[in-house]
């Protein structure tokens, strides 16, 4: 005999609920903060280092966390930019959680801060499924990777606000087809912008620059239809749990305050 | 692989639903997992096993229901499967101003507990509950 208790609770609820307070709490704070998702060298860090110099030469107090699995190399490139930077070892784990950068975001970075750039684990499927409380989403991929990669990856370039192409110097070099590309980030999400960047000549940058600044700005960026409307809403548990299996008044000829299929004591409200 | 963290969350809330409603073991968890979601439900089941050992969930069943992709054109107001491949243009009218209504599910339906003093493979009513409703 058993019982069956509903929960109807997202897995990830817990990590949801986090990523909310902290979206509010950076609003708060008058940080935007920008996820930043690629595969393993796709130049997430270069770019990274110009967006920084950029920014600063703007006069735009910008910061970065930058997330990596074993070293703090990425932390002392960006760092040469003057720009607070933290870095986050993951010790192993591929994707960055709202936990952790809630643990990294307390009392850091300064106050005045506008943007701040997190830069997460090199890694296409995790970190797609991880709300970090951005105001926008950067999915990049190099020229390198293959103009399907989006059809690949469809969860995490489905869901990006801006899809950025880098490494455009070298793409006649790579035979990169544009076309098959915007295609193919086309089909998984209809409407998103995609910008050409290139770090080593500088394309590009200042147009991403822009978009970033445009949110702080409060600008609503793209919205991707895999998102959904309704897939995000937080559900939480009924508490109500009905007997399985057994017909119960047979099971349990004895009624009991907590009203028919509820056990007592079970922290269920009496009726 | 981030289906280790998924088990943990899982297994995590899994207790604590058990743990609400005084149950020393869980019998099985029912998930829903989105075509979309990310999950492979092979990793997610190998990762269960290994997160749920030496824990009220051990031996637990996860049962896993497959949620089909489906999305809406905001057109014609057709819903579609996106497909794999994912495309998500609606196939009727060729509109990209479209929006997954499902899919993208990672959720815990239930959680089956004993109850308390007894197991799920339809032994007699408890007896003698200290919580005292069965008697």
């Amino acid at each position: 005999m058993c019982r069956v208790v509903d929960v109807r609770q997202a897995v990830l609820a817990r990590n949801d609920g986090l990523a909310a307070g902290l979206r509010r709490e950076l609003d708060g704070r008058g940080i935007t903060a920008v996820n930043l998702l690629s595969s393993p060298g796709s130049g997430k860090t270069a770019l990274l280092e110009l967006l920084l110099a950029r920014a600063a030469g703007r006069g735009v107090p910008a910061a970065a966390l930058t997330a990596d699995l074993a070293t703090e190399n990425d932390a002392r490139r960006l760092a040469r930019s003057g720009a607070p930077v933290k870095q986050v070892l993951t010790g192993g784990l591929c994707h960055l959680e709202a936990a952790q950068m809630r643990g990294h975001l307390e009392g850091w970075p300064p106050e005045g801060t506008r943007v701040l750039f997190v830069e997460n684990v090199g890694n296409l499927v995790c970190p797609a499924a991880y709300d970090l409380g951005e105001a926008l989403r950067v999915v990049l991929m190099s020229v390198t990777e293959g103009e399907d990669k989006p059809v690949k990856y469809p969860t995490a370039f489905g869901l990006a606000n801006l899809v950025v192409l880098s490494k455009t110097d070298i793409g006649g070099a790579a035979g990169f087809d544009g076309d098959a590309f915007a295609e193919s980030v086309e089909r998984v999400n209809p409407g998103v912008e995609v910008l050409h960047t290139s770090a080593r000549t500088g394309q590009g940058v200042d147009a991403l620059l822009d978009r970033v600044l445009a949110v702080c700005e409060g600008s609503r960026p793209h919205r991707p239809p895999l998102a959904g409307r309704h897939l995000r809403e937080h559900r939480h548990e009924h508490g109500h749990e009905h007997p399985r299996d057994h017909p119960r008044d047979h099971e349990h000829p004895h009624a009991h305050p907590g009203g028919p299929g509820a056990l007592p004591g079970a922290g269920l409200p009496a009726r | 692989m981030h289906e280790l963290s998924i088990a943990a969350a899982v297994v995590e809330s899994a207790q604590d639903t058990a743990r609400r409603h005084g149950a020393s073991s869980v019998e099985a968890v029912r998930l829903r997992v989105g075509e979309l979601s990310g999950v492979v439900a092979d990793a997610l089941r190998f990762s269960f096993e290994v997160v749920t050992e030496g824990t009220e969930l051990a031996g637990a069943e996860l049962v896993i229901e497959d949620v089909p992709a489906r999305a809406r054109c905001a057109a014609c107001a057709l819903e579609f499967a996106p497909g794999v491949p994912l495309r998500l243009w609606c196939p009727e009218c060729g509109e990209g101003a479209t929006e997954l209504v499902a899919g993208r599910e990672l959720e815990i339906v239930d959680v089956t507990l004993p109850l308390a003093g007894a197991s799920c493979d339809g032994g007699s009513a408890p007896q003698g509950e200290r919580q005292g409703g069965i008697v």
